[in-house]
């Protein structure tokens, strides 16, 4: 087996796993690229199948063309699709595009306090109706108890210490210094009530991984990742205020594999296109102790 | 760094040795003189050494966590990558605290090498031992010894000299020989990436060609098949009537229209296809891969079973194992607790039997007096699961030979079994030995209560599939006794406590409901009465548990529809129930051959 065979191997194990251990299980899709890769890896690992809902949160900031593919793709792949919102804050604007709050309070709000209510069942939910193609809003959900991420240890310091199956506190906390052991393939899937878990079945892949694997599979990723002649595209996706483009000519998949393993991209962070990292000194910690992905 | 890297093998390798030793140096070294740190980070850290005016050290780059940077240790294993010309390196730093050991072993357990750093000024210390010792036990042989710091040592040879052979003692009685043992000075970058010209003395390799001579683990296809069942899919919503067994292969390789054996249940069935998502269809597949089979029985399994092929050499199957055991719980794991057990996808209660030596792994020192077994201690015990296992000796293979053990929703254990143990008195036998031990019996006999009930007591076991109408036997075969004057009772076991699909909370259920039934079923019998129930799905172990609980009373098995049990275990085989009446014949007809029901007076 080469080495897109072994991971691959072991997300689809990581997510079997998920699926026989919990059964409030959800998977947050943020349309990027690696958590495409994972809803990709969920059908391999289920035979074509997705049997959990996909959970994406809108902050009402995603770029156009990623709410648009979103869609496109759940209708075609019958995904049970699910998005969340902090409706407060959006309606009385307390955002950093409308000027009232800075990055990090902005990120915290939109996409932290949105993914923790929506996952506890507190606030509503939409969800796709692949009759209308609208999205039907659902109050009063059951809480989800175990969330599939797509995060990758290479992307920054915090992450890299996670594990594969890693348990958050009810207010979703985070305790780095005492996680539960995991070897030989066995993880933490039992869990006292109140807490849930986090599953990051693409926790050994690197950026480069990623897009190989999307080259080997053909999977359609949004087209944001690509130049369309201006000399100029996104690396990594996120909402519009916050995410700059890269100078970059890469105009395919193939393209931005070459830039990544031996061209300007080689030795420059992913992320280094977000702003909020940049504002919180200890590389994101700060934002994902809370519950931040 | 130009070359073409696609296609390159990838392996993970783990940099551990006791605290303060300078493993993150060494890994920090490694990611920035390969050329392999994004120019942000480099940048990003040496401005935070600034800002708050600290020597900038290699270790900041992986202890990113703000705990870790502000007590200087490193507290969980952090991955990060980097590749030669060889191959791609993924690099776990792995705390050395003691009370992290959790983390290290973490680290360790998804590592095919090692690199253990011991400190030239401070010598070995106990967690280079412990270190060592749990390599051992987790089954990693390819390791390098880095001794650290020379350049505080003067970089003198007779200081390398004395710790490598102190060292390499102390490996060799846990079985493990350095592949390569390497003076280096992380800090300096002596013998890390490139050579040392204060070491002039160290003619070998450097730490990163020492790392690209370690080989990769050969995947295991040459070994007989084990296929653990992970699940079983049928996703009839969605259109699909695949019944899909799904696994990853850990060992051997398999093909369509090979006859498999599942254990421990013992039941056979042949591979009908090989099922995949967007790949070529295929007839193979091996070790290493998730996959998932069809089978041309729609056989009942379970997850957690595991899938042999019926030429090649079975695993082992049982309900007691000599093992290998490493505690990291915050409690003592002691006996005559329930725990659980997690041997590759199958998770059953468990308990501590005997504790036969606990090891000291920091000096080698062992104490056979011990009744428990205390956090970091290393021991050889005898564990007992409730229901049997498959298995292999680790020695064998290891995929299949090692467990975790659960204890308060944490995994608090791990261990590889060396030995199956067949000697043992069985849980469940001694607690009904105990129980006839503390009995206080009547002083009517069962003969006089079965003169006097004009019968003789029995359990009747009604079993099979679920749905096949065995509960209405049971209660018609209640009516039916009971009009004709027999003393007999019908106990309606909650079928949601002995349902057919299970996932691991209910299969622990229905062990306890089933202990139950055998002790109820011992009230009754000796009461003199005839009991009647119905047990969908019982296999086996089951059975024999109800009997030994049972026991000295009678059992008498009805069998409706495909028979689960082995066939010398059942009375009375019944193909359907559609006939109600003619099978109460037949199981009255049984009742009376084997002289329950006594037809005249005495």
């Amino acid at each position: 087996m080469d080495h897109l065979e072994t991971l691959e191997s072991q997300s689809v194990y990581i997510l079997r796993e998920a699926y026989r251990h919990f059964k409030g299980l959800v998977m947050l899709w943020s349309i990027g690229k690696d958590s495409t890769v994972l809803l990709w890896l969920a059908r391999k690992a289920f035979f074509g199948h997705v049997p959990f809902p996909l959970l994406h949160i809108d902050t009402g900031f995603k770029i156009a063309q990623m709410i648009e593919y979103r869609d496109r793709f759940a209708r075609q792949w019958g995904l049970n699709m699910i998005a969340g919102r902090n409706k407060e804050a959006l309606e009385s604007k307390e955002t950093f595009p409308d000027g009232r709050i800075g990055r990090i309070d902005c990120c915290r709000l939109l996409k932290t306090e949105a993914l923790r209510h929506t996952l506890s069942g507190q606030w509503p939910r939409w969800v796709l109706n692949h009759q209308t193609g609208q999205y039907d809003c659902h109050e009063g959900g059951e809480p989800f108890t175990g969330v599939i991420v797509g995060a990758r240890a290479d992307e920054e310091g915090s992450r890299s210490k996670e594990r594969y199956f890693s348990p958050r506190d009810r207010d979703s906390e985070w305790d780095v210094g005492d996680q539960p052991p995991e070897l030989w393939n066995q993880f933490k899937t039992d869990f006292a009530p109140g807490t849930h878990v986090r599953i990051h079945p693409l926790l050994d892949w690197t950026e480069l991984n990623i897009w190989e694997y999307i080259d080997r599979e053909q999977i359609p990723v949004v087209d944001l990742y690509f130049d369309h002649g201006q000399g100029r595209r996104y690396r990594s996706l996120g909402c519009w205020p916050c995410t700059q483009t890269v100078d970059s000519t890469a105009k395919d998949v193939k393209q931005v594999i070459e830039e990544l393993r031996s061209g300007r991209f080689a030795h420059v962070a992913e992320r280094s296109g977000r702003e909020q990292d940049k504002e919180d000194g200890g590389g994101l910690e700060t934002l994902r102790r809370t519950g931040y992905m | 760094m130009t070359e073409n890297t696609i296609g390159l093998e990838q392996m993970s390798i783990v940099v551990i040795g006791h605290v303060d030793h300078g493993k993150s140096t060494v890994v920090g070294r490694l990611l920035a003189d390969t050329g392999s740190l994004p120019e942000g980070r480099l940048k990003q850290i040496t401005a935070q050494c600034a800002r708050n005016a600290k020597p900038f050290e290699y270790a900041f780059l992986l202890d990113a966590l703000k705990d870790e940077q502000s007590q200087g240790i490193t507290i969980d294993s952090a991955r990060c990558f980097f590749k030669s010309s060889r191959r791609h390196y993924i690099v776990i730093d792995a705390p050395g605290h003691i009370e992290f050991l959790k983390n290290m072993i973490s680290g360790a357990a998804r590592a095919e090498a090692a690199v253990l750093v011991i400190d030239a000024k401070e010598g070995i210390q106990e967690n280079s031992r412990r270190h060592g010792y749990l390599l051992s036990l987790l089954g990693i042989r390819q390791v390098a010894v880095l001794v650290n710091k020379m350049d505080l040592m003067g970089y003198r040879e007779e200081v390398f000299q004395g710790i490598t052979a102190e060292y390499r003692d102390f490996l060799a009685q846990v079985g493990i020989q350095p592949t390569w043992l390497i003076p280096v000075s992380a800090r300096e970058g002596d013998n890390i990436v490139s050579g040392s010209d204060a070491m002039p003395w160290y003619r070998g390799p450097t730490l990163l060609d020492a790392l690209d001579t370690f080989d990769k683990m050969p995947s295991p296809v040459d070994q007989p098949l084990r296929l653990p069942v992970q699940d079983i899919y049928k996703f009839t919503e969605q259109g699909d009537d695949r019944r899909i067994v799904a696994g990853r292969i850990e060992t051997g390789s398999v093909r369509v229209g090979d006859e498999v054996v599942l254990l421990p249940s013992g039941k056979r069935s042949r591979i009908a296809t090989i099922e995949g998502f967007h790949v070529p269809p295929q007839t193979r597949a091996q070790a290493g891969q998730c996959t998932g089979v069809t089978l041309t029985e729609q056989i009942y399994i379970r997850p957690g079973e595991v899938l042999c092929r019926a030429t090649e050499t079975p695993a082992l199957t049982g309900t007691q194992l000599k093992v290998n055991l490493f505690w990291m719980g915050r409690r003592p794991m002691i006996p005559d607790k329930r725990y659980k057990m997690k041997l590759t996808t199958a998770s059953v209660p468990v308990w501590l039997r005997q504790v036969v030596t606990v090891l000291d792994a920091s000096d080698l020192t062992t104490d056979a007096n011990r009744r428990q077994i205390e956090r970091h201690d290393v021991a050889e015990c005898v564990l007992e699961t409730l229901r049997p296992v498959a298995f292999d000796r680790t020695s064998y293979i290891p995929q299949t030979g090692r467990f975790v053990i659960i204890d308060y929703y944490e995994i608090a254990g791990g261990g590889v079994i060396t030995d199956p143990v067949t000697t043992q008195t069985r849980r469940v036998q001694e607690k009904a030995q105990d129980r006839d031990r503390r009995w206080e019996p009547s002083r009517i006999t069962p003969a006089v209560r079965a003169a006097r009930f004009n019968q003789r007591s029995t359990l009747v076991l009604i079993c099979g599939p679920a749905n096949t109408g065995k509960r209405e036997v049971a209660k018609r075969l209640e009516e039916r006794l009971f009009e004709r004057g027999r003393f007999v009772y019908y106990l309606g076991l909650s079928h949601s406590l002995l349902g057919n699909e299970m996932g691991d909370h209910e299969a622990d259920e229905r062990d306890e409901t089933l202990h139950r039934l055998g002790e109820i079923s011992h009230l009754f019998t000796d009461a003199g009465m005839i009991l009647i129930t119905t047990v969908s799905g019982l296999d086996d172990d089951e059975l024999e548990t109800i009997r030994t609980l049972n026991h000295p009373n009678d059992c008498l098995v009805v069998n409706v529809g495909q028979a689960l049990l082995s066939q010398d275990r059942v009375d009375l085989q019944l193909d359907h129930c559609r006939d109600l009446e003619g099978a109460m014949a037949k199981i009255e007809e049984l009742l009376s051959t084997k002289e329950y029901l006594i037809e005249y007076y005495l």
